[in-house]
């Protein structure tokens, strides 16, 4: 791809990006949140018909201007957000299979079923992954949701594939069965890779070049064996990151938040007790599907709480609502940010006061305007979001930025415990330090905060105690000043 | 090469501004040309004060009713059974008065009421029961349409008109209740209930509410907002307005008619789907409702005067919702 450049109103979001990929090799695409690795590569699937510059397969020029057109150059993408590319109601099989059912079926009128699933089998076998083609996609777990994006695209005849931050729902088996296929792909099938990640070190352990891109354009390109993580970083930010989680000093105060045999409806959280105190950082870890999010949810009402108690600075507390937690003084910031945590429609500075609305309030419910605005302005400057103005709509904003938003509503709330699930989930280096760093801060202001995440490094950068959990229950608590990554992966992984 | 690139990115920006520019003032264009369109065809009788008149009274009704959908369509849901709720407001009040012989201000009271209790009957079912609004609100048309006309005894209600069973009545219909249906009391109504929806849904946090509900129900949720009670509140507004729109429809024809709200229900659905884009709210609001309240009134005014016959009209309303929703959708991708 040669000068490409594209704008959004009021953004120019690319300008003169080259970039050229390799089949048969697996080709990193880095840069910050915002730096248009995404972008870049919708256009290269045919998502944006308004860019300007040329594209060139195997030298001859070509166009994309439609996703139909991208295909038919065997051209796949799976995006991040794996909900909008799969039909919730539809089987794994029909899901896997769309495009055959859409594009191949000719002049057939019926469908066969039978065919279908052994087809769709078929590519679950070769992935090796185990899910029941007839189950509905709906009831798929975010990483099970993905393993069906990739096979629907490894489905077609594809030449060039192009994974948008594919292991971030991912556990570390799975990342590993991933990689496996995707060395499969590239080295026997001949098929050209773009993999895009905040993960630097998975980078090293698959890609051979890697392209970095900061705020529109490329910086550079190399092989990765040239590089080292630290250097990425450096390109990344156009400055070296001298410390990615900030140095707190704990001064941890009395219990303000305490949960005794917590069982989740469901099952999915089981017999949990847990305890924060002021100015604490607490860590609740585990893989994928151990039940973290979900103990996040019914700790704030979310989810049906079978049974347990729950205390607030001492104080026996009954939470049976998010309305009910966040009135007690509780806050949540969501894991999955675009679908709970901010309203993409709406502008960043009403984004910012939804939580704390009554705050910019008369008595009588009239909203103080001047000073909502004041606030969205204050908050923009003070967590460094990157947007024109306050009025700019929340779906403008990258990954990063919207973390932001959905962490800064919370700020104004006279919140003593705060909740973070997965708050660096797809989110760069740069914004995660300023999370870090903000996190940092409730808890010297003397807040609780509990923090979940499946990143062991995160645990040991910022918490100060932390939960292991495993199958929905608390398998280990750690000090963690006296653990590491592979005590916490020993316990997560349902050691004893 | 860099030149037609340069020549195509013109013509992208051209195409996007003149795009936006028919979709936030389209509506108003087509007032204005409408007005014009009519004042010179029909110099002598379109742009009078008494048919100016004329045609705000008219579109009074569809207003009213037309907000409490767009107060349903705030928190991303919607009210089909707003026509039945006014046909039932209609039988209920007048019923009030000649049945029950009852003074003005309870009569609508009750009706009120009564309307807010049958509302909280589409709100149940829509947030608790977790039935998808459309539906509901399509099995709710026709219960409401059902049960007021049971209640009527499957006919008309008016003055002097002896109940099914033989009973003779003695109920009159009080000059001040009548009123109501005239200019320009009916007008004044319709101002202040689009100033009022205006104000809450736009200064209030309760109207803020209402929109980050609709926006993202789970982040509302998940932000502390009584999510379920804002939806019901969204619903039993709904119904209030059009009961509200009933009972200026039961002065305006002075009895209760079978199924005479059933044809506020189109109207109001393109005023309010109009009213979205206006200005460029992009959001369902009370001023762009108005606007589209009036260029239908407008259009089915000047369209009575150059004699195209009234059976012929709803192509014309409908064609227009249709532009109106394609001017919504159109864009969303």
């Amino acid at each position: 791809m040669k000068g490409i450049s594209i704008e959004f109103p009021g953004v120019k979001a690319l300008s003169n990006v080259d970039i050229n990929i390799e089949s048969g090799n697996i080709h990193a695409l880095v840069g910050a949140n915002g730096a248009g690795k995404s972008t870049l590569m919708k256009i290269m699937a045919g998502a944006y018909n308004h860019y300007t510059g040329s594209i060139f397969l195997n030298g001859n020029e070509v166009a994309i201007r439609s996703p139909r057109d991208a295909k038919n150059l065997g051209i796949e993408i799976v995006y991040q957000e794996v909900d909008t590319a799969l039909v919730p109601y539809l089987s794994v099989a029909e899901n896997i299979m769309l495009n055959v059912l859409v594009n191949k079926m000719g002049r057939q009128v019926f469908v066969h079923w039978p065919k279908i699933h052994q087809a769709a089998r078929q590519i679950l076998k070769r992935l090796n992954i185990q899910i029941d083609t007839n189950e509905i996609v709906q009831n798929l777990k975010l990483a099970q949701k993905q393993m069906v994006l990739i096979a629907r695209a490894i489905a077609e005849d594809c030449r060039f594939l192009i994974l948008d931050e594919p292991t971030a729902p991912l556990s570390n088996t799975e990342t590993v069965e991933l990689f496996r296929l995707l060395k499969d792909l590239a080295d026997n099938h001949n098929v050209g890779i773009i993999f895009i990640s905040h993960r630097l070190p998975e980078i090293f352990e698959i890609c051979k070049d890697i392209t970095i891109m900061k705020d529109g354009q490329v910086v550079t390109r190399q092989s990765v064996a040239d590089l080292s993580v630290a250097k990425v970083v450096e390109f990344m930010l156009g400055q070296k990151l001298s410390e990615v989680f900030p140095k707190r000093k704990a001064n941890i105060g009395d219990t303000l938040f305490e949960v005794a045999h917590l069982t989740e409806k469901e099952g999915s959280v089981k017999d949990v007790s847990l305890y924060v105190r002021a100015g604490e950082i607490v860590g609740v870890t585990g893989l994928v599907g151990a039940g973290k999010t979900e103990l996040c949810k019914t700790i704030f009402g979310s989810l049906k709480t079978k049974s347990g108690d729950i205390k607030i600075k001492g104080i026996k507390r009954t939470i049976n609502s998010p309305f009910s937690a966040v009135s007690q003084g509780l806050a949540l910031v969501p894991e999955e940010r675009r679908k709970e945590g901010v309203l993409v429609e709406e502008p960043v500075f009403s984004n910012l006061s939804a939580a704390t609305l009554a705050k910019f309030s008369t008595p009588l419910g009239f909203i103080k305007s001047l000073l909502e605005k004041l606030n969205a302005r204050n908050m923009i400057t003070e967590l460094s979001i990157k947007t024109p103005n306050e009025n700019q709509k929340v779906a403008y904003l990258s990954g990063g930025n919207q973390q932001k938003v959905a962490v800064g509503k919370w700020l104004n709330a006279d919140a003593d415990v705060f909740i973070f699930d997965e708050p660096t989930k797809g989110v760069d280096v740069g914004a995660k330090h300023d999370i870090f760093e903000l996190i940092g801060r409730l808890a010297v202001a003397g807040k609780g905060v509990i923090y979940a995440t499946c990143e062991f490094t995160e645990i040991l950068g910022i918490t100060d105690r932390a939960y292991v959990m495993y199958d929905g229950q608390i398998a280990k608590e750690l000090e963690t000043a006296n653990t590491d990554e592979e005590k916490l992966l020993f316990y997560s992984t349902g050691g004893k | 090469m860099a030149l037609s690139s340069n020549v195509q990115q013109d013509k992208v920006r051209i195409q996007t501004v003149l795009m936006n520019f028919v979709t936030k003032w389209g509506t108003i264009l087509a007032i204005v040309g409408l007005l014009l369109f009519f004042s010179i065809s029909m110099p002598d009788i379109f742009m009078t004060p008494s048919n100016i008149t004329t045609i705000l009274r008219s579109i009074s009704i569809v207003t009213v009713i037309a907000i409490g959908i767009t107060i349903s369509l705030t928190i991303n849901g919607f009210d089909l059974s707003i026509g039945s709720m006014a046909t039932f407001a209609d039988t209920l009040v007048i019923s009030m008065f000649v049945w029950h012989s009852m003074p003005t201000v309870p009569a609508i009271l009750v009706t009120l009421v009564v309307a807010m209790v049958v509302g909280a009957f589409n709100a149940f079912l829509i947030v608790k029961v977790k039935i998808p609004d459309m539906l509901v609100t399509l099995a709710s048309l026709f219960i409401f349409e059902g049960v007021a006309m049971t209640y009527a005894g499957g006919g008309s209600i008016s003055q002097g008109m002896p109940r099914l069973d033989g009973t003779p009545t003695f109920g009159i219909i009080p000059d001040i209740f009548k009123t109501i249906g005239t200019a320009p009391t009916i007008i004044i109504i319709m101002l202040v209930v689009v100033a009022l929806a205006h104000v809450f849904l736009t200064y209030t946090k309760y109207g803020r509410y209402l929109y980050v509900v609709g926006g993202n129900m789970e982040a509302a949720r998940l932000s502390g907002i009584p999510v379920d009670r804002y939806r019901a509140l969204a619903y039993l507004l709904s119904a209030l307005l059009a009961a509200v729109g009933g009972i200026i429809l039961a002065s305006r024809i002075g009895s209760a008619q079978i199924n005479a709200g059933a044809g506020y229900l189109m109207p109001s659905v393109a005023a309010a789907f109009i009213g979205l884009s206006v200005a460029g709210a992009g959001r369902p609001n009370a001023i762009g409702t108005f606007a589209g309240a009036v260029l239908v009134g407008i259009l089915e005014n000047g369209l009575v005067m150059m004699s195209v016959p009234y059976y012929s009209l709803n192509i014309i309303k409908g064609s227009v919702l249709v532009l109106a929703l394609a001017l919504t959708y159109f864009r969303k991708k």
